[in-house]
């Protein structure tokens, strides 16, 4: 039998690499004030007056995976404010609140300073702070006995933002492929595979949206303007501010919903009727696109055939949206065809049939012959920037796709919570995952059922977190390494396709804090432990950089002065303007009945089901964004907090009445396995249906070293404790979960 | 002499309060503090809503209560309009935080009181206001109400708008377009 180990602790450490081996850089003062203090620091805008010298470093903001390309301003070398690039097309000069407030993730005193080692002594453990050269040859060795006894593929790595593309190398050059981010199982993963069997291409990041032009905008639990995805907001102001016609499903009256010419409070969870019907109307009626349907669909007679019974009236009781409703939104967006989007969304793991659900809209968009259109799915534009040519790595001989046969046989990417499965141990498996590589995602918060997650992180070996802020996955690691802000470093090129292709630079404005590295020296001087040195030839990040722009005939001090190039490929991006209508699908068409699905037994064109309802005394909980916030990321970010310090759980009025919950009063979120919120306050409206509630995610951190986000609002990852898997690509479906609600 | 003034969209502005946060880091607003602020306006009962959302601040007012009840002129009235505070000669006695109905101002914790400039130091320049200048939706414009051709000027002219209590007689400068 094997040894019994004893068990991991979650090290809370409030003061720990506080004080210690913290390396001040003379600017390690805010401008702004820290932790309430008051700021009686360098003031550089003296009544009016610009009292110094002013210098602009360009950046790529990483607050949010949009990567607008800004300017970071100092006073005489003190932080001042970020603006945007005017020549950038993620942001036309403008940032949303978050790039503009990301001053703060410097500013941040809470961060991580120095690298940490987990220690046991005497029973308890605990983390000591350790030098770069001893926490990455700890990691190092760790990761070598872990190769030898059980192969390098049994090391995962987790993702989220620009300075993972250097670890995804180590990892590679180490031997495994087991790379994965939540962003795909957990949000956008169904997208992608919906659009892919239908359209032979996915939506892409930032989206082929062609908002700016649509007009008549269909958002199914899409929340623009909440969700603050720059270009794509300014473009929805653009065709609100141009009388474009708006159609909004959402059982909260969103700030989209209140510039919709109909907003339609659906149901939760029968989004899929609603689509049904409008399917039906569109072919019963003859409201699609004729010509283009004939020329470059496949299986319209199948689908006519498979929505028959899709009424409206069938609808109607379903998602309570009358009839007539769903006729006259039908015809709506008929009216505007081609230049009618039927919005992808992104974060849509919500039911566990969710691609099926996603299809359903994306069959919309190919009745209306928007997929390739003007208003609808452009076709971007490739950026030809050459990647790095680095020596051919290692073949691994097993992939993730191991850990669970035969299952998801339409999943493109590695399952974040299919790798977190694959490590607690199973007699079905001969290898568990002994090592995983955290880098800038808080798996706590981001994969649901936090529980099973913490169970997996018990089986492992090696657990490496690496991270800006104390956030709660860094409290379960073995080491932890502090990587400085994208403010005080150098990252990859951003090379973006789109309407206009484009390379952009983030370079250091500030030198890091602390003892923080960036993370494409933390990646090179692991490697070089790992004995990976010719995976790494290039010394430094300029090197690097310089040598990925040669051949271009783009320099790096070129691009140091303008921050961003837009590249000359200009390709037509429509259709009409000459784009060949080609689809990667096994027909060539826009399968509106899908040949994969049906090879692989799953429905070819999405039917009906139906989800289970809240029991007596519940509502389904529903999560989603605010403005000035990246989920978790940013709710520690002093100047972000000040505008959204806590988040609110809506209550509809006359069920808050009912309940006896006043407005504002503190209140706890109960779910249908007894695991209770932390305290929460209400926010009593009339802006949502009774049958729901809805907060937004990314707040409750239990991780008492953010000081400022500690316990503030309440954590809605914590109140998924179930989900509901999508069969064809293994997305979690997350808004299963029913919650009650208790005075605190 | 320019008369300036703020127009601003409520169509088009989403609530972000990106002019909130561009307008501490530009003018160095010390935290827990704002010189512009977000108002949701609902009205109607569910399902038939309506809302307004609006980008507050200090209203510019040209009859000023709080310029006139200002006992040391650090309140003042400046170069087009604008209404500034002396810091140096504010004691921070507050009558003009009692006398605004807008609730613009307040009392930095250097003992001044504070409050939206309309980027006096930015306008000098040409430039427009660090909130108007930054938000994403384009809903904010800023320029002189006097000049009958200034893009505020038209956008009063050709759409329907409003501006806050009207009735206090303070004549607001800044204006919601609905
Ligand atoms: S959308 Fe906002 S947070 Fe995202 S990259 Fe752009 S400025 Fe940064
Ligand atoms: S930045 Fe613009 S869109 Fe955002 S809240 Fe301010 S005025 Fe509204
Ligand atoms: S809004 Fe208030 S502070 Fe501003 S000018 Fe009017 S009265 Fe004075």
């Amino acid at each position: 039998m094997a040894k019994q180990f004893s068990r991991r602790e979650f090290i809370k450490i409030g003061g720990l690499g506080l004080g210690g081996a913290a390396v001040g850089t003379g600017i390690a003062h805010s401008v702004l004030g820290g932790l309430g203090t008051s700021p009686a620091l360098a003031n550089p805008v003296l009544s009016g007056a610009i009292d110094g010298v002013v210098s602009t470093t360009p950046t790529v903001c990483e607050i949010c995976f949009w990567k607008c390309a800004g300017w970071v301003h100092a006073v005489d070398g003190q932080p001042w404010k970020i603006t945007g690039n005017e020549a950038d097309t993620h942001c036309n000069g403008r940032l949303c609140p978050r790039g503009t407030g990301g001053l703060g993730a410097y500013l941040d005193e809470d961060r991580l300073r120095t690298p940490l080692i987990r220690t046991s002594a005497h029973g308890k453990q605990a983390f000591r702070e350790a030098s770069w050269d001893e926490a990455l040859t700890h990691i190092a060795e760790k990761l070598q006995k872990i190769a030898d006894e059980h192969g390098p593929e049994c090391v995962a790595l987790f993702t989220h933002g620009s300075g993972g593309s250097f670890f995804k190398h180590v990892l590679r050059a180490y031997g495994s492929n087991n790379i994965s981010a939540p962003s795909y199982a957990q949000c956008r993963g169904p997208r992608e595979e919906a659009y892919t069997l239908t359209f032979g291409e996915g939506v892409f990041s930032p989206e082929r949206t062609d908002i700016r032009n649509t007009r008549c905008l269909v958002l199914i639990g899409s929340h623009l303007g909440e969700n603050m995805h720059n270009t794509q907001v300014q473009e929805f102001a653009d065709m609100v501010g141009d009388g474009g016609s708006v159609i909004t499903v959402d059982p909260r009256y969103s700030v989209a919903a209140s510039k919709s010419k109909y907003w339609l409070p659906i149901r939760p969870a029968t989004d899929m009727a609603l689509m049904l019907a409008w399917i039906n109307v569109i072919v019963e009626e003859q409201l699609y696109d004729k010509d283009y349907v004939e020329s470059y669909t496949y299986g319209l007679d199948a689908l006519k055939h498979s929505v028959r019974d899709y009424t409206p009236e069938w609808a109607y009781p379903i998602t309570t949206i009358k009839p007539q409703l769903i006729r006259e939104t039908a015809r709506e967006m008929a009216h505007h065809k081609p230049a009618t989007l039927i919005h992808p969304g992104r974060h849509v793991t919500w039911y566990g049939d969710d691609t099926q659900r996603v299809r359903a809209g994306a069959i919309l968009n190919a009745l209306l012959g928007s997929w390739g259109r003007r208003g609808g799915f452009f076709y971007p534009n490739k950026a030809s920037i050459p990647k790095y040519k680095y020596p051919k790595y290692p073949t691994p001989t097993r992939t993730w796709k191991d850990a669970y046969p035969k299952q998801f046989p339409l999943a493109n990417l590695a399952l974040a919570n299919g790798i977190c499965d694959a490590t607690i141990p199973s007699p079905e498996r001969d290898c568990s995952f002994k090592g995983w590589l955290v880098y800038g995602t808080n798996l706590l918060m981001t994969l649901p059922q936090p529980k099973k997650t913490i169970e997996a992180i018990q089986n492992l070996d090696l657990l490496v977190a690496i991270d800006l802020m104390p956030a709660e996955i860094t409290g379960w690691a073995d080491v932890v390494l502090p990587e400085c802000s994208y403010l005080e470093r150098y990252d990859d090129l951003r090379v973006s396709p789109g309407r206009v292709p484009a390379v952009a630079l983030r370079a250091p404005a500030f030198e890091p804090k602390f003892n923080s590295k960036p993370g494409w020296w933390i990646a090179r001087e692991l490697g070089i432990k790992m004995g990976l040195e010719k995976y790494f030839p290039w010394q430094n990040i300029e090197e690097y950089l310089e040598s990925r722009l040669g051949g271009t005939g783009i320099s790096l001090d070129e691009l140091k002065k303008k921050g961003v190039i837009n590249l000359e490929e200009r390709d037509p991006i429509y259709f009409e303007d000459g784009v060949q209508p080609e689809f990667d699908t096994p027909t060539g068409k826009i399968e509106l009945y899908s040949t994969q699905l049906e090879e692989y037994g799953f429905d070819p064109v999405p039917k009906y089901t139906a989800h289970d309802r809240p029991p007596e005394g519940f509502m389904r909980l529903l999560y989603g964004r605010a403005p000035m916030h990246t989920f978790g990321r940013t709710t520690n970010n002093p100047l972000l907090t000040g505008l959204m310090p806590e988040n609110e759980v809506w209550i509809n009025r006359w069920v808050a009445r009912l309940l006896g919950i006043d407005h504002e009063q503190y209140v706890v979120l109960v779910n249908q396995d007894g695991v209770r919120s932390n305290k929460i306050k209400a926010k009593v409206t009339e802006r949502i249906r009774h049958d729901c509630v809805y907060m937004v995610h990314g707040f409750g951190h239990s991780d008492k070293r953010m000081r400022k986000a500690f316990l503030r609002g309440a954590d809605d990852a914590q109140l998924v404790t179930r989900v509901k898997i999508d069969p064809i690509m293994g997305g979690t479906g997350m808004r299963v979960n029913f919650v009650a609600v208790e005075a605190a | 002499m320019a008369r300036y003034g703020m127009v601003i969209d409520t169509k088009r502005c989403v609530g972000c309060a990106d002019c909130v946060v561009a307008c501490q880091t530009e003018n160095n607003v010390p935290e827990g503090f704002c010189r512009d602020w977000i108002v949701e306006a609902l009205d109607g009962e569910y399902p038939d809503l309506r809302m307004e959302i609006r980008s507050e601040r200090c209203n510019h007012c040209e009859n000023a209560p709080c310029v006139r009840c200002c006992p040391t002129g650090a309140s003042q009235i400046t170069d087009g309009g604008i209404v500034l505070v002396e810091e140096a000669e504010c004691t921070g006695c507050k009558a003009c935080i009692a006398s605004c109905p807008y609730d613009a101002r307040f009392v930095h914790p250097e003992g001044y009181v504070d409050k939206c400039t309309f980027c006096y130091h930015r306008v000098k320049e040409g430039q427009d206001p660090a909130c108007v200048a930054v938000c994403p939706t384009k809903c904010m414009h800023f320029g002189d109400l006097e000049d009958p051709h200034s893009e505020v000027s038209k956008l009063l002219r050709s759409r329907p708008n409003h501006a806050l209590i009207p009735e206090a007689g303070t004549k607001p400068k800044i204006f919601y377009l609905t």
